[in-house]
């Protein structure tokens, strides 16, 4: 082959496998975007105002879904109040006081495994553990307990790396200042690694806002018109809703606006979670200069 | 003749380990009061892992071992009862490679005194101010120290961090290689100011550069394969060296 020829050929396959590539990045788009518009075309009919503010009615045929809206939102602020604060203290101990070694290596293989554990699994244990054993009932608090433990590793696992990426150079500085370790820790590596500690954690919150089976023995139930009044309640969850909407309506041509409205705002609601956890990330990266 | 009070550091055979590799043997040797003292010799020769034995900041690498006594004021820093974290705070340190905190001007100055306790707004003030003025950077901050000590450059990030070792009034400063991340004009300010500081402070410098050594310590100590070879008057030891292996490197056939 000439030189030109062998340029001409190896453009072509550049040009070739580019555009594979492209087509097959185009198709992720297609069929999320196919997904979502799908979502807003049959849901959108249903979601206004009342919607957002009402009870259901008339056997789940008619009204709206603020108790789902309500128990979803005191169950995401229940299980970040339990994961966040065990995850970051749980990282801390892993990357800052334990010693490299086979317990550690144990630990991490652990939480790994723990974070494949499917989310029904979680459900049976929260119903073991906290409704029947320790006696929390089908309530708020089993079910944010439940959830936390659900996204407790994801919350690790990013607050690990977080620390992780705060140089040690810091830590020698504050040392050699005389501070002593856990003044260390709370006056530079916990600040420093607060925003990439958060962005992890929303991600994993997103995540348990969003989940059924955890919540299903936990936590949710199929209906009722009463908010909450305290942790021990039981509460109706959107994704609970959803799936009741789906699996026991007698009038399906009646709920199934309603199905997909609740669809629309759950994943409204998990996305807003993901921007804000965007947002914060954005932000952090722009500041950082080290 | 140096009187025995004249000498705050004093180190007797003092061996070292990383695991099983010996990286320090029987070093003995005197810190003076107020004085510049150098420690020079080629890579891997032993000087920063000795100078961070000063301060007990080898405790932080796991498998390390020490044998030996480092006699500081009239204690064994590595006796039992001692607190490393105490050590810390008497005899300050500062790194090869600025380190300041992603903070302000002004809680990097501060973040020593806070430590231990220091809450009042004027004191502290006061104390920055002066440990600016000493570690000759205020004039260049005076105005910014809310913004962040990451904006200033190299060589004024060295002097803050010499700030912030100032600010905890050390007895005794450790300089871990200071200037190798700076160029020749902050280089230079900072061996100016290691010349002032010497008034209120003990300097001890780590370097691998020996006309810095000559141009700014009083004592200067020569190591080697992990041995302290010889250790005397700056001038001295530069012209008239005792040892071979010191004459070789001082002269540049090795290192």
């Amino acid at each position: 082959m000439t030189g030109a020829a062998s340029r001409r050929y190896r453009m072509m396959t550049e040009r070739v496998a580019f555009g594979i590539i492209r087509l097959l990045a185009g198709l992720v788009v297609i069929t999320l975007g196919g997904i979502v518009l799908f979502l807003i075309y049959q849901g959108a009919r249903a979601v206004n105002w009342s919607f957002l503010t009402e009870a259901p009615r008339d056997a789940m045929t008619k009204g709206g879904i603020f108790p789902a809206i309500i128990g979803t939102f005191y169950l995401t602020i229940g299980s970040s109040l339990i994961a966040l604060p065990l995850g970051v203290a749980s990282a801390i101990y892993l990357s800052e006081y334990a010693r490299e070694g086979w317990l550690l290596k144990l630990i991490r293989l652990g939480i790994q495994n723990w974070a494949g554990v499917p989310s029904v699994v979680f459900g049976l244990y929260g119903l073991a553990l906290f409704v029947v054993f320790l006696g929390f009932g089908v309530s708020i608090l089993a079910g944010s307990l439940t959830l936390g433990f659900l996204i407790l590793p994801t919350v690790i696992g990013a607050s690990e790396e977080a620390f992780r990426q705060v140089p040690s150079t810091f830590r020698e500085a504050s040392l050699a200042l005389g501070a002593t370790k856990f003044q260390t820790i709370c006056r530079v590596v916990l600040p420093s690694a607060l925003p990439g500690v958060l962005t992890g954690s929303i991600l994993g919150i997103g995540r348990a806002a969003g989940e059924t089976a955890p919540i299903m023995f936990t936590a949710a139930t199929f209906y009722t018109k009463h908010l909450p009044t305290s942790p021990l309640d039981q509460v109706m969850a959107l994704p609970y809703h959803i799936y009741v909407l789906a699996t026991s309506g007698t009038h399906i041509d009646q709920t199934r606006p309603l199905q997909y409205g609740t669809v629309l705002v759950l994943i409204s609601l998990v996305l807003g979670i993901n921007i804000f956890a965007i947002i914060i990330r954005t932000r952090m990266r722009r500041k950082k200069t080290w | 003749m140096v009187a025995t009070s004249d000498i705050v550091i004093e180190v007797r055979d003092l061996d070292f380990y990383y695991g099983d590799i010996k990286a320090l043997r029987g070093v003995s040797l005197n810190i003076k009061r107020n004085q510049v003292t150098a420690l020079i010799g080629p890579s891997g020769c032993g000087k920063s892992t000795f100078l961070r034995l000063l301060n007990r900041m080898n405790d932080l690498i796991p498998g390390t071992r020490v044998e030996g006594q480092v006699m500081f004021e009239g204690q064994n820093l590595y006796d039992e009862d001692v607190n490393p974290v105490d050590i810390r705070r008497r005899i300050g340190m500062v790194f090869q490679k600025p380190n300041p905190f992603p903070k302000s001007i002004f809680n990097n100055v501060a973040y020593g005194p806070r430590l231990t306790g220091i809450k009042d707004k004027k004191k502290l003030d006061e104390l920055v101010v002066r440990s600016l003025k000493q570690a000759a950077i205020w004039e260049e901050v005076k105005n910014s120290l809310d913004k962040s000590a990451l904006s200033l450059s190299g060589g004024q990030q060295q002097r803050l961090c010499i700030a912030r070792a100032l600010a905890m009034a050390p007895e005794v400063l450790l300089m871990d290689e200071p200037t190798s991340a700076l160029d020749p004009i902050a280089t230079s300010r900072i061996e100016e100011l290691v010349e002032v500081l010497k008034k209120d402070y003990t300097v001890v410098i780590v370097t691998h550069n020996m006309q810095q050594a000559a141009r700014v310590s009083d004592d200067t100590a020569f190591f080697y394969m992990g041995e302290m070879v010889e250790m005397g008057n700056t001038e001295r030891l530069f012209t008239k060296p005792e040892k071979q292996q010191t004459e070789h490197y001082i002269t540049g056939r090795f290192g």
